[in-house]
């Protein structure tokens, strides 16, 4: 059933990859200012919005194993951090690329571009710290309370745009009140996240029966030493 | 009355330990004036361009310093199973981990306090005359360390490498609390106007509000599972 929902959901997340692909390269016109590189924010965008959603989806994950500790939840929750973390680089390294184009600098400390990055060294903490616990339980446990402080920190990231004037370009999209972007231009960025997501959730659910798998052979492993 | 009361026996006995053995406190004073020496090789500018970055100077002195007692505060209790024997005590996690606050603020405190005259003579930065509205800046800041500082001490506490780990953890997640104190001293010290500057106040009293909620609502989880 699993390997069913994976297959289905790759065939459809590369469907649609390949349709928007050809639509973002071919038919959306070049940005007035910018140029073709503008075309960047339709892969940087989905990319931070599905691992803004991951890290959420994941404090869930937390609170779920916290409430019913079950060792299946902290699997998840580690599951979907570790491709929201990559989902998250992968927003630094074309948000990076963007700024050298338009602003001339590959990084630039403003409060939107900080803050993004913090957050991308506390999910890398989180593993650091998943590594340094030995014991399934204490991992799980101390995890996903740092998920929980996590996801505080990333209200401040989302808020930030609005407390601060930055040199980060404003809302574009019409969602969070931009309406600075063409309806025709806005489609494919939504589609790309609708893949995005699907991609996520296939790798998810390779990790999180992995990481399932891991537990099973710790268990096993333990009982081997017991006899 | 009863929380209060068993949260200052456990900040009392924490208080009570450093000024016998003085250890954190030496400890984190040292390294404060080695971090003072090194800022001077780091940067060789102007009085104003000091006044500019004293701000962040300060808060990175604070900071590293402060580690060094949020490292010892659970570490301490490691020896002769001393925090097996306080979770198994009638005092709750939350007391344990407020009482462990309160005693780790005090000592931060005390190597602020400290820094900063020692950081104006060796710097030629003269201190402000709002002097206890950057005490305040200073309350307010250190609780934020203190607060995130304590809980992941109690995280990290059985872990190899305890060391490393705290301050990879906390400095991240303490960013928003740093930024805005290093801003409003920044303010201060430079007589800046502080109306314009309300926004990064109200960060630091969220921030700090916010975390210590969430500090006593998930320290029984860390501490006891």
């Amino acid at each position: 059933m699993r390997l069913k929902i994976i297959l289905t959901l790759s065939v459809i997340a590369g469907v649609i990859l390949a349709w928007d692909l050809h639509r973002i390269f071919l038919q959306v016109p070049d940005e007035a200012n910018q140029g073709a590189i503008f075309r960047i924010i339709y892969f940087h965008v989905p990319a931070a919005i599905t691992s803004f959603t991951g890290f959420y989806l994941a404090m869930f994950s937390s609170i779920g194993y916290l409430m019913k500790k079950d060792l299946r939840l902290d699997s998840v929750a580690a599951s979907i951090n570790e491709v929201s973390l990559a989902f998250a680089s992968i927003t630094l390294c074309t948000g990076s690329i963007w700024g050298r184009i338009i602003w001339g600098i590959w990084w630039t400390w403003d409060p939107r571009l900080t803050s993004f990055f913090v957050c991308w060294l506390i999910y890398v903490g989180y593993f650091m710290l998943r590594r340094a616990v030995d014991d399934p339980t204490a991992r799980a446990r101390l995890s996903a309370v740092l998920s929980i402080f996590a996801c505080v920190d990333i209200v401040l990231v989302w808020k930030s745009i609005e407390w601060f004037r930055t040199q980060h370009p404003g809302p574009v999209l019409e969602i969070r009140g931009g309406g600075g972007m063409a309806p025709g231009m806005e489609a494919p960025l939504w589609w790309n996240f609708l893949a995005f997501l699907m991609l996520a959730t296939v790798l998810i659910l390779i990790r999180t029966r992995q990481e399932t798998m891991k537990l099973e052979i710790d268990a096993l492993r333990r009982q081997a030493h017991a006899f | 009355m009863r929380f209060l009361r068993q949260t200052l026996a456990i900040a009392a006995k924490d208080l009570r330990s450093e000024i016998r053995g003085k250890e954190a406190v030496n400890a984190s004073v040292s390294f404060a004036l080695v971090i003072l020496l090194l800022f001077s090789f780091a940067f060789d500018l102007e009085p104003e361009q000091i006044r500019d970055i004293a701000g962040g100077l300060l808060w990175l002195i604070f900071a590293f310093a402060g580690t060094l007692i949020l490292n010892r505060s659970f570490a301490r209790e490691l020896v002769n199973d001393c925090l097996d024997t306080l979770l198994a005590s009638p005092v709750s996690g939350a007391q344990l981990f407020f009482g462990k606050c309160l005693a780790n603020y005090v000592l931060i405190i005390i190597v602020e306090c400290i820094s900063l005259p020692v950081f104006a003579i060796f710097y030629n930065v003269r201190l402000p005359q709002r002097l206890a509205l950057l005490f305040l800046v200073m309350l307010l800041g250190t609780w934020g360390i203190t607060v995130i500082g304590t809980l992941f001490s109690a995280m990290t506490v059985n872990l190899r490498l305890r060391e490393l780990m705290l301050p990879t953890l906390i400095y991240p997640m303490l960013i928003p609390a740093l930024v805005g104190a290093i801003e409003l001293s920044r303010v201060l010290i430079n007589g800046g106007p502080l109306a314009e500057n309300m926004i990064w106040f109200r960060i630091l009293v969220a921030f700090n509000v916010i975390f210590t909620i969430l500090a006593l609502a998930l320290v029984e989880i860390v501490l006891v599972g």
